[in-house]
């Protein structure tokens, strides 16, 4: 019904948004490209709502330029841009039948109401809410207003998709599977479509792209891979999925790879420019294997706390680079606190970062 | 081509073109001038007023009206779009009204322009329908421009409302004000005379303290600060005792109390002292007892500081208890258990932990009561005696022997210090709280009973003024059916007869009874200014609430402003302004219907920005991203969520206009005579029986259209989320 072909692309060229004193988003340039979607991910009050609602055109931007597919639309109110927004509330219109609230983008631009409801029909099953149009959205679950807001906000064919943390309002079971759902949606669609969440999970797993923010600005944007690879800052590797944060020493370089010393253990590490001397060297947790036995060119350390979850292990270990968090997969093996241990890198998972 | 532009060019043109510039004499209904239009030169549209009569001053209207036609096909974001719509608009607005004021019913108005351009040997009068819409268009042109620009995001509709808003509040409040204002610095002939303002401002009788030495009375400015002392802390004690009733004790007609609240809001002011009277005056049913079972000589004591006293007590008490029951009910239960628990025993959990939490409602309650008797005009009305007060020297030095505007003014400012002080402690402390709404956190526990010697103090003093209050109210149902009061006691209709009786005549039914006139015209205004307020109000709320912009406290600071100004002083105030053109509405409907929609339009917004408050934003957004405009989305989505408010801002502000009297009674005149200045005018000829009867049936038709109001609006529909009900609070006089 819907081709991907209204999908447009959404471009940001140098926009600052204050409020008063408080800048809430400076100098942001970027370009989301026609049918992907792409997740703004930071922590709270870094000023991913108020990119979602510039892009929405419920915030006018202080300067620079917005563009969707070729077309201004800077100073365009909210009501002229041909943007859709699901709201982290839903904004369900209490007083009108779920019928009516998925009807409304149609009737409010003219179209005679029987049409307008039998189209909404069809976009209500499309979501699977078949036979629900003649109930108040108070009378649905969390899960299902959720799908009547997508589905409002889809009626209009809209050239940009828009979720404002779209999943915070559900419990953690449902989550998961509205995730999907929205996923499959936007790909059979073919929409463009923008996300805005502080979960980096949800974001490493609906994203093509994802905008790391931070204060502001963009901190780094990349693929998911590329972000959980190759973090350009400390902020971004301890963002998306945690990492523990050491000093280590830059020896030589050597082609594309730094001779690195970290803590007495020596490894070669792509150097991504950085110069020799001190560097700051991301670890993932799940980059990190605790061995009983004494292991070549690792670090010994003793387990300080050691928490048992189901499906893995976190450790806390004491060492000489100071404490660090680690998740053991391996639940058979556990190590009550006070054994000492090797630490062991794995060749993944550590990452040089500029020391900031 | 942006369809509005043209249609308020179109309406512009209207104005100048086909509409009479100038006022019709007979009224704003009145259509008797089709007659000699359009070449008559009292009835001509301006365009020929200045091509035919001489009137060139008109002329240079029509070109600012023209400009805009020439941007009619440029797009929206074309800098000469704005830009021509800001030149037009404003230079529109500011010539219009620069011709308006400068020249009047006797040419120019300033002597400076007298010298510079010679006699005129023309004059004008007063603004009519061509002018109005004229001005519309001008005022719309330059928000369209500004919105072009780009303020707001854009929103045209949201920007002319913001406009719209403050010119009215600019010509209906401010304007006022300013003429007190200009009138207190000049003499009676208006020659400029700042040494007179200071001799009045500071003379004697207004703040003289010869009572504090001698057996003479205080200054009127002393006068009325002392009892409103006496009020807002009567009030505030007596407001506290019945709170205390309603939540902590097990008091069975807690019901009851809640009707005794909403029975003063439908009563005009000074019906309760006229009930105080013929309880307590001297041939009151309490004088007369007294006389007969113990010989007490009856006399006029109640005349003066214990009658206004009585009577105002009565009036507010209902509004100190409307207040502090929310604060009261408010203070957490836990905070209490809390104190308890750490073996606090009641008397000393409620002194140290539930009054200190009290304070601010204490405050806020205070100065209510505090301003409500400043601005209190009937009550000393009727029972003043000879203790004066400031709105009743203000209106005696208007409408009396002495006729003395500029003194009227000077008592104006002193009585509007003072209330504007009290309302600027109000919100300087408290002011916004007022608004917050209680947390949905279902706080668990229960309040705690009073201690025992705080209840026996509470149901002390509150259960004989409950009915004092019923007894009050007895009088007033049962007073019209008595042949005379305090003498002959016999049932008799004769009153109501008089007052309401119908006859058949040649042509069917006669309306004879002496109070018909003003009881059509009081339910008349009442019902166009009732839809107007709630709409200005309700307006000013969703802009209040919902938008951002430059200046908006100045703005919030405006629109509640009113709410401050004693209908006195408004009433001078509208006198001195709307007397003389350009803006000549004195003694026609109009004035009455503005006068309300001003007087009570903070009510509405107060009930507007309470109700929206509780209206997430994301829905308003949620339409604007499904392509309906900010009008469109006022319509349909915040509009139906609004019931509960619209109800209460019609209720109100339908009340307020048949009970208030301290502003009317300037404004009344032989064709616009309302219900209560009628009544007021039957008391001061001691026709105590009419008044009483005619005071009751207006409390009857208020029951009757609040009841109306409500099925007529209706309810909210939201399934599960029941609706809230919304307290009605303000203020009467
Ligand atoms: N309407 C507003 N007025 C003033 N400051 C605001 C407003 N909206 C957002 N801000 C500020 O802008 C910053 C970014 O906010 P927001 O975009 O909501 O963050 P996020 O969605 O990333 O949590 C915050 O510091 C916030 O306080
Ligand atoms: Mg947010």
């Amino acid at each position: 019904m819907m081709a991907g072909s209204t999908a447009a692309s959404v471009r940001f060229q140098d926009v600052v948004k204050a409020f008063g004193e408080v800048v809430a988003v400076r100098d942001l340039s970027f370009t989301i490209e026609p049918g992907s979607l792409v997740t703004l991910l930071g922590p709270s009050g870094c000023g991913k709502t108020t990119t979602l609602r510039l892009i929405a055109g419920l915030e006018m931007s202080t300067s620079g330029k917005i563009l969707i597919g070729e077309r201004e639309v800077t100073k365009l109110p909210a009501s002229e841009r041909d943007v859709s927004m699901v709201f982290q509330s839903y904004a369900l219109f209490p007083h009108m039948t779920v019928l009516e609230n998925v009807a409304y983008g149609l009737s409010v631009s003219g179209m005679p109401k029987a049409e307008a409801h039998a189209k909404a029909e069809q976009q209500l099953a499309l979501v699977g809410l078949k036979g629900f149009g003649a109930r108040l959205p108070s009378e649905l679950s969390g899960g299902q207003q959720q799908r009547v807001a997508v589905a409002r906000a889809l009626i209009l064919e809209p050239q940009v998709l828009l979720f404002d943390e779209p999943l915070s309002n559900l419990d953690a079971k449902l989550r998961r599977h509205v995730r999907q759902e929205i996923c499959e949606l936007q790909q059979s669609l073919g929409l463009t479509t923008v996300y805005v969440t502080h979960d980096q999970e949800e974001a490493l797993a609906v994203s093509d792209r994802i905008i790391v923010m931070r204060n502001a600005e963009i901190a780094q944007t990349g693929t998911p891979h590329e972000l959980y690879e190759e973090p350009a800052d400390l902020f971004v590797a301890d963002f998306i999925g945690d990492a523990n944060v050491v000093t280590g020493e830059i020896k030589a370089l050597d082609g594309a790879l730094a001779v690195v010393d970290i803590g007495g253990v020596e490894r070669r590490l792509p150097h991504r420019g950085l110069p020799p001397g001190e560097v700051d060297v991301a670890i993932r947790p799940e980059a990190i294997h605790l061995s009983r036995e004494r292991v070549d060119n690792s670090l010994s350390g003793t387990v300080s706390k050691a928490t048992y979850l189901g499906s893995h292990l976190e450790y806390s270990v004491e060492t000489p680079l100071g404490e660090l968090f680690v998740i053991d997969h391996r639940v058979d093996g556990f190590a009550p606190p006070g054994t000492t241990v090797s630490v062991v890198m794995a060749d993944r998972g550590v990452t040089l970062v500029e020391s900031g | 081509m942006r369809r509005s532009v043209v249609l308020w060019l179109a309406v512009g043109w209207v104005g100048l073109a086909v509409l009479p510039w100038y006022a019709i004499e007979d009224g704003f209904w009145n259509f008797a001038w089709l007659d000699g239009y359009p070449v008559d030169g009292d009835f001509a549209p301006a365009l020929l007023q200045g091509l035919g009569h001489g009137r060139w001053w008109l002329l240079p209207v029509c070109l600012a009206l023209a400009a805009p036609v020439g941007i009619l096909g440029r797009r929206k974001t074309d800098p000469w779009f704005a830009a021509v719509l800001l030149m037009a608009g404003g230079f529109g607005l500011a010539y219009t009204l620069a011709q308006g004021f400068a020249i009047g019913i006797r040419g120019w108005e300033f002597e400076a322009l007298e010298s510079t351009f010679g006699e005129l040997g023309d004059r004008q009068f007063g603004m009519g329908y061509g002018a109005v819409l004229v001005f519309g268009a001008f005022l719309f042109f330059l928000t369209e421009g500004i919105a072009a620009r780009g303020a707001i995001k854009g929103d045209v509709f949201v920007v002319g409302s913001i406009g719209l808003v403050i010119a009215l509040v600019a010509a209906f409040i401010f304007f006022p004000i300013t003429r007190i204002l200009i009138s207190a610095v000049q003499d009676n002939d208006e020659n400029f005379a700042p040494a007179l303002f200071f001799t009045k401002l500071f003379s004697g009788d207004i703040w003289g303290l010869e009572c504090l030495t001698a057996n003479l009375s205080c200054g009127v400015a002393w006068n009325s600060l002392f009892m409103a002392i006496l009020v807002g802390a009567g009030t505030t004690a007596m407001g506290l005792a019945f709170a205390l009733i309603a939540t902590r004790t097990g008091f069975r007609a807690k019901k009851l109390l809640r009707v005794l609240t909403v029975l003063p809001i439908i009563t005009p002011p000074f019906v309760i002292g006229l009930a105080v009277i013929l309880l307590f005056g001297r041939s009151g049913a309490v004088s007369t007892f007294l006389e007969w079972a113990f010989a007490i000589e009856p006399s006029r004591w109640i005349y003066g500081l214990p009658g206004i006293w009585l009577a105002q007590m009565l009036a507010f008490t209902p509004i100190a208890f409307l207040v502090l029951i929310g604060v009261v009910e408010g203070i957490s239960p836990a905070m209490e258990e809390a104190a308890i628990t750490l073996r606090a025993d009641t008397w000393r959990t409620f002194v140290t932990v539930s009054l200190p939490l009290m304070r601010p409602g204490l405050a806020n309650a205070f100065l209510l009561g505090f301003i409500e008797s400043l601005a209190d005009f009937g009550n000393p009305m009727v029972l003043g005696g000879d203790y004066d007060v400031l709105s009743i020297e203000i209106f005696f030095a208007i409408v009396g022997a002495q006729h003395d505007q500029s003194r009227a003014a000077v008592l104006a400012i002193v009585l509007l210090a003072f209330t504007l002080s009290a309302f600027y402690a109000q919100r300087r402390w408290l002011g916004r709280k007022s608004y917050a709404t209680i947390s949905g956190k279902g706080d668990s526990g229960l309040h705690m009973h009073l201690p025992r010697r705080l209840k026996i103090l509470s149901y002390g003093t509150a259960l004989p003024w409950a009915a004092l209050t019923a007894v009050i109210y007895c009088t007033i149902m049962f007073g019209g059916f008595v042949e005379s009061w305090g003498r002959d006691h016999g049932f008799t209709l004769r009153h109501y007869l008089e007052a309401f009786s119908v006859t058949t005549g040649a042509h069917g039914l006669v309306w004879s009874g002496a109070a018909w006139n003003s009881f059509w015209t009081t339910l008349e205004i009442a019902a166009i200014s009732a839809p107007l307020t709630a709409g200005v109000g309700l307006l000013t709320a969703y802009i209040l609430v919902r938008q951002r912009f430059v200046g908006k406290d100045a703005f919030e600071f405006g629109t509640m402003l009113s709410f401050a100004i004693p209908g006195t002083v408004i009433g001078i105030g509208y006198i001195l302004a709307f007397n003389v053109p350009p803006i000549e509405i004195t003694g026609t409907g109009v004035i009455l219907v503005i006068c309300f929609v001003f007087r009570n339009m903070p009510v509405g917004v107060r009930a507007g920005i309470a109700a929206m408050s509780q209206i997430d934003q994301s829905l308003d957004e949620a339409s604007l991203t499904l392509g309906a405009r900010s009008f469109t989305t006022l319509r349909k989505v915040v509009l139906p969520l609004l019931r509960p408010a619209i109800v209460a801002a019609l209720v109100f502000s339908f009340v307020r206009a048949m009970t208030a009297i301290s502003a009317v009674i300037f404004l009344v005149s032989a064709n616009y005579d309302m219900a209560t200045s009628y009544i007021l005018g039957r008391v001061e000829n001691s026709d105590f029986g009419l008044a009483i009867a005619y005071s009751s049936v207006l409390i009857l038709v208020m029951l009757c259209a609040i009841v109306l109001i409500q099925v007529a609006v209706g309810q909210r529909r939201l399934g599960r989320r029941g609706a809230q009900q919304f307290g009605l609070e303000g203020s009467t006089g």
